[in-house]
């Protein structure tokens, strides 16, 4: 089976500091990979150069057999690789629907003339869209608040969305930068279950950056621990479990 | 105790000093030497009584605090009761669109003509609402695109004899193409920069038809800008060659009320149709691309829509209204000149954005009629009118900072199963 993702020899230089340093991994279909490793070592880098939002110093991207590096970040994501990021960055002064109804923007009908007369193969496709949006807001609980603004969200509710309007896309790879972060233990098992979910009746793949070591071991298919940029591990939870470097890494040892 | 009356009174004098030096004294020229003298009692009396406000505000500064706290309410803002249901909103909507109609009818001709001013300025603060409310671009230059509607139909009818109702089109598109030309300059630019370049071109387009004499006229301007006719009937006292007037062909007196009724009925159409519009761009996947923008770009690009492609058409198709409303302002005013499309214009449609309440169109309405109708009102007060104008933009931002009326996001009604 071919790899959906396959990242080689991953370089990102910023002035004097090597962010990144030959990081190579892939992702399979359906699987589930995550990246872990201490603050500051270069897991966020790795996710901006993979999904366009840096152009790498080096190495190669290759996505669905198609060459991604160099790409810009909308046609990367148009590709069916689309991420969440270490902060929230939702639509906030939209509502929850809103905010679903822009993701799916490529799949709109975008004739101005076909708009305004409301004609109906544009009522059609608009109703697509809410049909998909009220069924992902329904998936994660948040069917509800679907005219409430998005800024208005408790934290955890936010997050969710936030994965909810990357799934509307209809996407390939999943891309998520902490998603537990700030999550109470309740939440974060709520997430853990969608994100299988996700995978097992969605068929999507799934990257995740995460410091939650609970929910990375559970979860995982496999693990990439990365250290001041440098590939320190890869391997299964258990193999990176028992890994005397990444312990090292970990307790901060040298 | 002690420090409060200490800074209250240190501000008062502060008012004095500065107050004295711009109010207080005026310059008189006495042969080749200019003097300074002090100004009449009145204004003296004036200053003195400015400090004492200033003191008075300063010193009960807390309890000032407290009512402007309470007076700003908490950002929400919800319709009176009789105007809260679809249904309600539409009947006032019939009403207010009747009552408008009546208006030219029932009005002094000096009224209709201020009401058409007013139009002119909503259908200029719905275009720059798409790019600044809506996008979140902000746009100093838009009266640039004002003026290159107005001039494209004052030029058309001057070198091709191009009527009204032919250049009206042709300038709208015009418009919006130097709209797309600023866009490009300007896409990787955001915030403050932004703002400054598109300044720069508004500044631009006035100097280019300042100079370019030739062709425009330079500061001279260009005038016999015809009226717009209704159907081949003129609104002139005598038809021009081959033409039909108005009133010959109903066989009624000339009265030149018509003309001013007309235009003010022309102008209330191309509102409604601009309203029409909007109201359909702002609920089509382009005006949720255009808010998503202006919430977060960065997470526009990660779920592939095209940020260069967003911000293009916000800055096109917000243009394209400034040039519709600019071929009527050359036509209802039948002379322009660069004069007309001076920053000042720009400042004051951005200020009926903002006045108005960013994205909210019900606001935009309200805020140009603020915009245009109170200067008019303090025309006595000729020289204080632009502090009257400063004066009510800080009490807007102390009192209400999100805009007479906030944006209300739309309702969407979901199928549940
Ligand atoms: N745009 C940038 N310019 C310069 N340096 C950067 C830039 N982005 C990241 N860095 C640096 O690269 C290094 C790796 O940062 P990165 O954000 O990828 O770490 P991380 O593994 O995601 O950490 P955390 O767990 O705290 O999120 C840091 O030293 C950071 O300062
Ligand atoms: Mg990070």
């Amino acid at each position: 089976m071919t790899n959906l993702l396959e990242v080689k020899d991953l370089t990102m230089r910023f002035g004097g500091l090597l962010a990144v340093n030959g990081v190579s991994l892939s992702v399979k279909e359906k699987q589930i990979v995550s990246v872990i490793g201490p603050n500051g070592a270069g897991k966020t880098t790795v996710f901006n150069c993979i999904s366009g939002f840096y152009i790498p110093t080096g190495g190669d991207v290759v996505f669905q057999g198609r060459p991604m590096q160099g790409k810009p970040g909308h046609l990367i994501a148009r590709e069916g690789m689309v991420r969440t990021f270490q902060n929230v960055r939702l639509f906030k002064e939209m509502t929850v629907i809103e905010n679903l109804l822009v993701a799916q923007h490529m799949h709109a009908e975008h004739n101005l003339l076909k708009g305004f007369f409301l004609t109906p193969g544009y009522r059609k496709k608009e109703k697509e869209l809410m049909d998909r949006a009220a069924h992902w807001l329904d998936r994660v609980g948040l069917l509800e608040f679907a005219n409430r603004e998005a800024g208005n969200l408790a934290y955890g509710q936010q997050r969710r969305l936030e994965i909810a309007r990357c799934m509307v896309t209809e996407p390939k790879l999943l891309m998520l930068d902490e998603p537990a972060a700030g999550l109470n233990p309740n939440e974060t098992k709520e997430l853990d279950e969608l994100i299988m979910h996700l995978r097992d009746d969605h068929g999507v793949s799934v990257m995740l950056i995460e410091h939650d070591m609970g929910l990375v071991m559970g979860i995982s298919d496999h693990i990439v621990v990365i250290n001041q940029g440098a590939p320190l591990a890869s391997g299964t939870p258990a193999e990176i479990q028992a890994n005397p470097d990444v312990i090292k890494a970990y307790l901060g040892e040298d | 105790m002690q420090s409060r009356f200490t800074s209250a009174l240190f501000a008062a004098l502060l008012t004095l000093l500065l107050g004295s030096l711009l109010l207080g004294v005026t310059m008189v020229s006495e042969g080749i030497d200019l003097v300074l003298e002090l100004s009449e009692p009145h204004k003296i009396y004036g200053l003195i009584i400015g400090a004492a406000l200033v003191f008075i505000i300063q010193y009960f500064k807390q309890e000032v605090g407290a009512v402007t706290t309470r007076l700003r309410g908490d950002g929400s803002f919800e319709m009176p009761a009789f105007i809260r249901t679809p249904k309600q909103q539409r009947l006032w909507g019939f009403m207010a669109v009747g009552a408008l109609l009546i208006f030219p009818f029932v009005s002094s001709r000096g009224a209709v003509d201020i009401a058409t001013l007013t139009l002119i300025y909503v259908m200029l603060g719905l275009g720059l609402n798409i790019v600044v409310g809506l996008a979140g671009l902000l746009d100093l230059g838009y009266v640039g695109f004002y003026a290159v509607g107005a001039y494209s139909y004052a030029l058309l009818n001057f070198y091709f004899g191009l009527s009204f109702w032919v250049a009206l089109p042709i300038a709208g598109l015009l418009a919006a193409l130097f709209g797309f030309i600023l866009g490009f300059p300007v896409l990787r630019l955001r915030g403050d920069y932004l703002a400054i370049v598109t300044l720069g071109f508004g500044e631009i387009i006035r100097i280019l038809l300042n100079n370019w004499t030739d062709l425009t006229g330079g500061p001279n301007g260009i005038a016999r800008i015809p009226k717009p006719d209704l159907f081949g009937l003129e609104f002139n006292r005598r038809a021009s060659e081959g033409g039909q007037t108005f009133h010959e062909f109903f066989g009624i007196p000339y009265s030149s009320e018509y003309k001013v009724i007309f235009l003010y009925l022309l102008a209330f159409a191309l509102v409604l149709l601009t309203l029409y519009v909007i109201n359909r761009l702002i609920r089509m996947p382009i005006g949720r691309a255009w808010e998503a923008l202006r919430e977060d770009e960065i997470a526009c690009r990660a779920l592939g829509l095209n940020p260069t492609v967003i911000k293009l058409t916000a800055f096109t198709i917000g243009a394209s209204f400034a040039g519709f409303a600019g071929s009527f302002f050359a036509a209802r005013q039948g002379f322009i000149s660069p004069e007309s499309f001076t920053f000042i214009e720009s400042a004051i449609i951005l200020a009926i954005v903002v006045l108005g309440g960013m994205g909210s169109q019900l606001g935009i309405i309200l805020a140009a009629m603020a915009m245009t109708i109170l200067p008019e009102m303090a025309r006595e007060f000729d020289e204080y009118r632009m502090l009257l104008f400063g004066l009510m933009m800080v009490l807007m931002m102390i009192w209400r900072p999100q805009g007479l009326l906030p944006m209300k996001r739309p309702h969407l009604e979901l199928k549940r199963d």
